[in-house]
């Protein structure tokens, strides 16, 4: 069903969580215009890894977290979230893992309008499959637990942030795929909600990737990579 | 239904002013049924109670006026009753009169001429029944007891001068080209029809003369039965087209119906196209989230359908209210099943422009949530 090779030598690494990227290519564009927008990634990260990502505008940060969260299937390479090949897997399944195995968490937050804070955390459960956490109990943990019953438009920046990672974790996701989280927030918010990204990866054993312009935040991560050209490399 | 009717009540206004164009546009479709109805039963109820099934009227008539121009030989009506398929057929005879009761009461009056005892002649909610021992005795409609006409009434003709008596009045409206219908004798409306008033003499040809032949027979051939009588039938309900002013007056309504529903379903999918492209950026973000695409498709139609059946909910209790005030100033009848395709029909035309919309959810890519506002 698989190219035996890389998902034995995947399923050695670990087998049942995580993100597990092998040399993953992904072109865009035909004709003249393909772009390597990934060239060759791999990139391992553990339950209760917190790795960031960082780099110019244009060098394939997004294409990255579009590939990891089963948005666009890769050119080759494989794919493992949860153990699963997401780049054999038909566009039903690719669904069905980012309800289940992948929580996202947006730019501001990209919360729906008409939803209250509470709301917001019932509405992936309300997708299907998985049973989700207690909604408010989860907003309490992230410092929410007065603000359940606001809207998006009565929060804070740094609020509806942190009502999206509550959001992304209700599902008790084992990858969480983070875009510019502070991208809209001066440096003492930005601060507070990267703190809470990685208190709540160990917390949870989740594997974070975290996609950032942002140069103060990267103290609380674990390992920090720099996309160049579509190329990844560690920075120590 | 979770998002559909979180969304419903946080964007009430919105929803409201698309909710209020749907309950105005059924208020007018409730009001236009009332008018189409209470105009057919105007035209035609005086038909549409007849016990026939068709009528054969002269050969070569008119079919738009018919019933004033047809002049048929009393001799067909034997011819037709003998046909197959024939369960009755009896004289049957049409006039428009202008009339004056002792009270004072104008009234103009379509004289139906059926044979006493014949299956044309009407049962009666008071009163007395045709008879030929009461020549000048009628029996009329419902609607000219409202109009102040009463039994033991005489109405005078005008011009002629033959004077009628009411005897009977009929159960419901019987109207005929919005003329209350009386029933007359066949004799008399034979007097009548040739102009002979009191004293005149009666030409022997008038009582052989009647506008049409009523036919009862389902299973009747009526070509055939027209080669063998020399008439030309139309079914009852093809006869209505024959009533003064019906069938401009009922496709008039019919256009205006048709046009309403399209612009119903229009603005309904109109409304949610933009809707649909405002949610843009959420259905993408929840579509990266997982969300099925059915899921979707089901939340925001049955947001539609909602909206729909609530708006047409209102729209048709004022309707039915502001009918019922109208009552009497004009044709104006509400039937229980008219008003419910009316309002059916909105609902499914709205859902169907609806779906049209909310299928572009299906296009909405889940990549375009990341990167933020990009």
């Amino acid at each position: 069903m698989k190219p035996a090779e890389t998902v034995s030598e995947a399923r050695s690494e670990k087998s049942t969580s995580g993100l597990v990227m092998r040399d993953v290519n992904l072109q865009i564009g035909d004709g003249e215009d393909i772009v390597n927008a990934l060239s060759d990634v791999s990139l391992v990260v553990k339950p209760g890894e917190f790795v960031a990502i960082v780099g110019p505008s244009g060098a394939g940060k997004s294409s990255l977290l579009a590939v990891a969260g089963g948005l666009t299937t890769p050119t080759s390479g494989t794919v493992l979230v949860a153990g699963r090949d997401m780049t054999v897997a038909g566009n039903r399944e690719r669904t069905a893992l980012r309800r289940e195995a992948i929580g996202f968490v947006f730019q501001s937050g990209n919360l729906i309008p008409a939803l209250t804070a509470e709301d917001q955390l019932r509405l992936p459960v309300k997708f299907g499959g998985k049973k989700g956490r207690d909604p408010l109990e989860l907003l309490a943990e992230v410092g929410l637990a007065e603000k359940a019953k606001r809207r998006p438009h009565q929060l804070s920046g740094g609020e509806r942030q942190r009502v999206g990672i509550a959001r992304a974790l209700m599902t008790g996701p084992s990858l969480l795929l983070v875009d510019e989280p502070t991208a809209a927030l001066d440096r003492q918010r930005s601060r507070e909600i990267v703190e809470l990204l990685a208190r709540e990866t160990r917390e949870h054993g989740v594997a974070t990737i975290m996609v950032t312009h942002d140069h103060d935040v990267l103290g609380h991560c674990d390992t920090v990579h720099e996309m160049v050209d579509g190329r990844l490399s560690r920075i120590d | 239904m979770f998002l559909a009717l979180k969304e419903l009540k946080f964007a009430r206004a919105r929803f409201g002013l698309m909710g209020a164009v749907v309950a105005l546009i059924a208020v007018l479709m409730v009001l236009l049924s009332g008018l189409s109805v209470g105009l057919v039963n105007d035209g035609v109820s005086g038909l549409q109670r007849l016990p026939a099934t068709s009528f054969a009227f002269e050969k070569g008539v008119q079919h738009a006026s018919a019933f004033s121009r047809s002049v048929v030989d009393t001799a067909a009506v034997r011819a037709w009753a003998e046909r197959d398929g024939v369960e009755d057929a009896a004289p049957f005879g049409n006039v428009l009169v202008n009339g004056r009761s002792g009270d004072g009461v104008e009234i103009d009056l379509a004289l139906f001429g059926v044979e006493p005892g014949s299956y044309l002649s009407p049962a009666v909610a008071q009163g007395a029944r045709l008879s030929g021992d009461a020549p000048a005795g009628i029996v009329v409609s419902k609607t000219a007891v409202d109009d102040g006409i009463k039994i033991g009434d005489t109405i005078k003709i005008a011009r002629i001068g033959t004077e009628l008596k009411v005897v009977g009045t009929l159960p419901d409206q019987h109207t005929y080209g919005h003329v209350d219908v009386a029933y007359v004798p066949l004799r008399t409306w034979q007097e009548v029809h040739v102009g002979a008033g009191p004293g005149d003499e009666v030409p022997e040809r008038a009582y052989r003369e009647i506008t049409a032949v009523a036919v009862k027979g389902d299973s009747a051939d009526l070509a055939a039965g027209d080669r063998a009588a020399g008439t030309e039938s139309l079914a009852l309900a093809d006869s209505f087209d024959a009533s003064p002013g019906y069938s401009a007056e009922t496709a008039t309504l019919q256009l205006i119906e048709v046009f309403l529903y399209a612009i119903s379903a229009l603005v309904v999918g109109a409304f949610f196209t933009v809707l649909t492209i405002q949610r843009k950026q959420e259905i993408a973000v929840m579509r990266a989230m997982g969300a099925p695409t059915g899921y979707l498709l089901r939340d925001a139609l049955a947001q539609a359908l909602i909206l729909l059946a609530l708006a047409v909910g209102v729209g048709v209790a004022v309707g039915v209210g502001l009918g019922s005030l109208i009552g009497g100033t004009a044709p104006f009848a509400l039937e229980a099943g008219a008003v419910a395709t009316a309002a059916a029909l909105l609902v499914l035309l709205g859902v169907a422009g609806a779906l049209g919309a909310v299928l572009r959810i299906t296009a909405v890519d889940p990549l375009t949530a990341l990167g933020g506002s990009r």
